[in-house]
């Protein structure tokens, strides 16, 4: 953690590699605990976290425009998909005359054995962690913007 | 019949998008929405008429008793044909007055919107419903009051407005609050059965105080009527149904929807003869003494209010038939003299009716439909203003309380009333034709249509009262009175007081008009004195407000971190401590079986915190909370929580991330803290510490209800179908705090960029201008005479053939 954000670019070769080569892994990470969320530890408001590390990461050792090339969309448009995301997951439920927010589930069995269990929950997690995502990544990449 | 009524929101929606294909007609086509609910609503008349009722049941939350349930009475009823009925007039008036105006859609968007809350208002069978829609009419009229943005007199009485309508909103919800409390249900109809108890209540009397402080502010009742007047910012279909029909009888609508459960007590009829009869006189005399025209109008819609008012707190039978009648008169000569008003200012370009006259070569329907309208107002034979006007009378001269008093205002009221209606009816009319800013020519269609239709009601109630007139009464007086009231209105009713009293104000009235000029003369020396009336209050307490804002904020936010958190710190002790030694014993009897390794992870929180305490270095500060929170990670670890600890790394993580960036824009350490502000400050932090240790303890140790968890535990994976109970909690059970708090993150980001991105274009506190808005302005600025400054939009008629308009428009500007 100890380097200094104005002059990190020429030098830094390992965390050059090493964020090259982490990113992939932790965004893969980030979506393995999005998806596990509901049974096992994870889901939306860690994984969110965790990608937002994954871009930091890389947001230090090639700075804020490479890193707003690779996100492509807004960190700000993320927040407010995530929003509108978590939002739509309340509308099946007042299509179907239940309290607001009543989860609603639709299971999907794959060929295979393998069952998907698609759900308003799944929605609203995804949501989170958009938002999540798109707010730390809002906060730090003007940060470093106003740094540069 | 909700979404009948409620799909107008949809509609609204869709308007701008709509009002892109159908341009200049969009007009026509939306008022065939507010047309088709008349339609519907006309329906239910014979019904209604017939001494039932209808109910549309519709459960909305009903673990809080909170439905959407509406229902339709004879005063329901009444107001729903009124709102609807000249909504849809209006909507077709707005085209041609607002023709390419370049933001029509947006109108026509907040128009409906208002429109639907109204109509949801006066349907609402649910107090808290009624409230939401209340609230909604409250923040659409205050941006159709402000519609013409860019003009500072426009948004400061759009401003005004909604300080002053929505400040009486709180008093009522509480008063609404209290009302459910007392009579055990948010339902009106079950409410209004509880008459007797609700009457006898210990707190009748604050909860009366509550919700006649929302329905006078509302409805402009002195001494809050002062809104009223300013509010004619608006563009003149605004004005024209926010004060004929709508907006400003909403605070009537509710008193005499509670008359039956609330009214009959001392206390009311006190309360509401008085103010009403205050604002009556008031709203006259305060017309008497305007030269616009609008706001002649706005005041004599004062006057109505107050009228209004004054029959619910006399409260007999007589007064209920004149209450109803009243209603029904005023929104249909208002509305259309308003409309008319319009119709000459959008003609003429002048609002002020001394520089009018001559016109009924001109404009000859306007001419004819004005006098119809005027001679309502005026309460002349055969117009149903009259009858309604006898009937007030006779309604007064049987006043419970206050009689004479009543009887004096009620009759000077309406002879300055009578004057007003010539004014504004008469006078730019009749005698040689005068010079306009414009050359003025007959409106078109769209703008006359809504004031001949309800011009010809006015008519035709009074000609033929058997024909509607009688009716819509006697439904309306009867579901205000609580009980079946039978009218039957006639035009005649022989030679009696009332009528006595109709003809000295009409000689009265006449003679005022006729001298009207040397009676604004004399009355000018009053002016200092009004000056320093209520609406001098209102600034006055804006001004403390401000003044307040600006303490407490050099008090508590002085712009320093650390006094930020001290400022916080201290209230959570003070606060929660208080509650702590007020309400538990504190008792230590639990044992300590502490493990190795938990000691050690106990030693480290300690001793980094510590280091955190006395390193002279930012960045070894950072890392060592770092640490403080990482042990903590490992503690929610050891004890099984595995996401906790995921989520308490992974925040330290970026929080660490976050403070590395922010301190290397910082300068080094400077000048450290002096011994005293040390002391200070561990003082602070020490006593926290330990308020938080026997908070901790307390939670432990008290338990009031049967934890929660275990439900949680059972039902997660056969109703949530997950295993992760955290989650479940999350996403789930608690979804709707989760979808709240990810509003306040969005939030915090927006605020964290705004901050980093947005630098202030002037220095902190150089913006003095910033409370003129609430505020008087303390300079007057001169004024301008472009075509744009124009205070009160009217859009120039650019498709006009060849008459200079803007030129001509700088030589004279009659403004409020």
């Amino acid at each position: 953690m100890s380097m200094k954000p104005m002059n990190m670019k020429p030098g830094t070769l390992i965390l050059h590699a090493a964020a090259r080569f982490l990113i992939p892994l932790q965004l893969l990470f980030s979506l393995f605990l999005l998806l596990r969320g509901h049974d096992e530890p994870g889901g939306g408001f860690i994984a969110g976290l965790v990608a937002a590390a994954a871009f930091s990461l890389y947001l230090f050792s090639f700075g804020s425009v490479m890193t707003r090339d690779l996100m492509r969309v807004d960190p700000r448009d993320l927040i407010g998909t995530g929003l509108i995301l978590g939002l739509v997951s309340t509308l099946p439920a007042l299509i179907h005359g239940e309290p607001f927010l009543t989860a609603q589930w639709w299971p999907l069995m794959l060929p295979g054995g393998v069952e998907l269990k698609l759900s308003t929950p799944l929605i609203f997690d995804i949501g989170v962690y958009l938002t999540v995502l798109g707010s730390v990544m809002t906060a730090v990449i003007a940060l470093v913007e106003a740094e540069e | 019949m909700q979404f009948a009524v409620l799909s107008g929101f949809l509609l609204a929606a869709l308007t701008p998008w709509l009002s892109g294909i159908f341009q200049h007609r969009i007009g026509w086509l939306l008022a065939l929405f507010p047309a088709s609910l008349t339609v519907m609503f006309l329906g239910y008349l014979p019904e209604v008429m017939a001494g039932s009722t209808a109910v549309f049941e519709y459960a909305w939350i009903p673990g809080m008793d909170i439905s959407l349930t509406f229902f339709i009475d004879g005063l329901s009823l009444l107001f729903a044909l009124l709102i609807s009925g000249i909504g849809t007039f209006i909507l077709i008036y707005a085209g041609g007055y607002l023709q390419g105006h370049p933001d029509l859609g947006r109108f026509y968007v907040i128009m409906l919107s208002f429109m639907v809350s109204m109509l949801g208002l006066v349907l609402s069978d649910n107090l808290i419903t009624l409230f939401v829609f209340w609230e909604l009419t409250s923040i659409t009229s205050y941006m159709l009051i402000g519609f013409n943005h860019t003009s500072a007199d426009a948004r400061k009485a759009a401003l005004q407005g909604l300080i002053v309508t929505v400040g009486g909103g709180l008093a009522l919800l509480a008063g609404m609050v209290m009302l459910a409390g007392i009579g055990g249900s948010y339902s009106i109809q079950e409410l209004l059965q509880e008459g007797d108890l609700i009457r006898e209540h210990g707190l009748y009397l604050p909860m009366l105080l509550c919700i006649l402080a929302g329905t006078f502010t509302k409805s402009a009742q002195f001494p809050f009527h002062f809104w009223l007047p300013n509010a004619m910012a608006a563009p003149t279909p605004v004005s024209a149904y926010l004060h004929s029909a709508t907006m400003v009888k909403a605070g009537v609508y509710l008193m005499a929807r509670l008359h039956p459960g609330l009214g009959g007590t001392e206390a009311w009829i006190l309360i509401l003869s008085l103010f009403g009869a205050v604002t009556m006189f008031v709203g006259a005399f305060m017309a008497i003494r305007s030269t616009n025209i609008k706001k002649l109008l706005a005041y004599s819609t004062v006057m109505a209010l107050g009228t209004l008012t004054m029959l619910l707190g006399i409260g007999t039978e007589k007064a209920m038939m004149a209450f109803a009648a009243f209603l029904l008169a005023h929104s249909l000569y208002k509305g259309a003299l308003f409309m008319l008003a319009g119709a000459l200012d959008h003609e003429t370009g002048t609002k002020d009716v001394t520089v009018l006259g001559g016109l009924r070569r001109k404009m000859p329907v306007t001419a004819l439909v004005s006098l119809i309208a005027g001679l309502s107002l005026a309460g002349v034979p055969p117009l149903f203003g009259f009858v309604a006007k006898e009937l007030m009378f006779e309604a007064v001269i049987a006043a419970p309380a206050l009689r004479w008093l009543v009887i004096l205002l009620a009759l000077t009221a309406s002879m300055m009333v009578i004057a007003v209606a010539a004014i504004v009816a008469l006078k730019p009319f009749i005698g040689p034709l005068k010079a306009t800013p414009k050359a003025p020519h007959e409106a078109p269609l769209s703008m006359l249509a809504g004031p001949v239709v309800l011009a010809t009601l006015s008519l035709m109630f009074g000609l033929l009262p058997w024909f509607a007139g009688s009716a819509l009464v006697q439904a309306g007086a009867s579901a205000v009175g609580g009980y079946p009231i039978e009218v039957s209105l006639s035009l005649w009713h022989g030679f009696n007081l009332p009528l006595l009293m109709s003809f000295i104000s009409l000689l009265v009235g006449a003679a005022i008009y006729h001298y009207w000029d040397s009676f604004r003369s004399r009355l000018q020396p009053l002016d200092p004195m009004i000056a320093k009336g209520p609406e001098a209050g209102y600034f006055k307490m804006m001004d403390g407000l401000v003044w307040f804002a600006d303490w407490q904020t050099r008090i508590l936010q002085d712009g320093s971190m650390r006094h930020y958190l001290r400022v916080i710190l201290l209230t959570f002790v003070a606060l929660t401590g208080y509650t702590l030694i007020a309400r538990y014993e504190l008792q230590w009897h639990w044992s300590l079986d502490v493990q190795l390794h938990e000691l050690i992870i106990a030693f480290l929180l300690v001793a980094s915190a510590l280091v955190a305490c006395f390193t002279r270095s930012r960045l070894g500060a950072v890392a060592s909370m770092g640490v403080v929170g990482f042990s903590v990670a490992l503690m929610f670890i050891l004890f099984s929580a595995p996401d906790l600890g995921i989520t308490q790394i992974l925040v330290e993580t970026l929080t660490v991330i976050l403070l590395v960036l922010v301190l290397f824009r910082l300068p080094g350490f400077v000048s450290l803290s002096s011994p005293g502000e040390r002391f200070r400050d561990v003082l602070v932090a020490g006593i926290t510490g330990i308020l938080m240790t026997l908070l901790v303890m307390i939670t432990i140790d008290v338990q009031f209800f049967p934890s929660i968890s275990g439900y949680m535990i059972e039902n997660s994976q056969p109703l949530a179908y997950g295993r992760n109970i955290v989650n479940v909690i999350l996403v789930d059970y608690r979804a709707l705090d989760t979808l709240g708090e990810i509003f306040v993150l969005a939030l915090a980001a927006m605020g964290v960029y705004a901050m980093i991105k947005f630098h202030p274009e002037t220095d902190p506190g150089a913006n003095k201008l910033a409370g003129t808005l609430i505020l008087p302005p303390k300079v007057l600025p001169p004024q301008r005479k472009d075509v744009n400054g124009n205070q009160d939009l009217e859009l120039q008629d650019r498709m006009d053939t060849g008459d200079s308009a803007s030129s001509e428009d700088e030589t004279r500007r009659g403004d409020a």
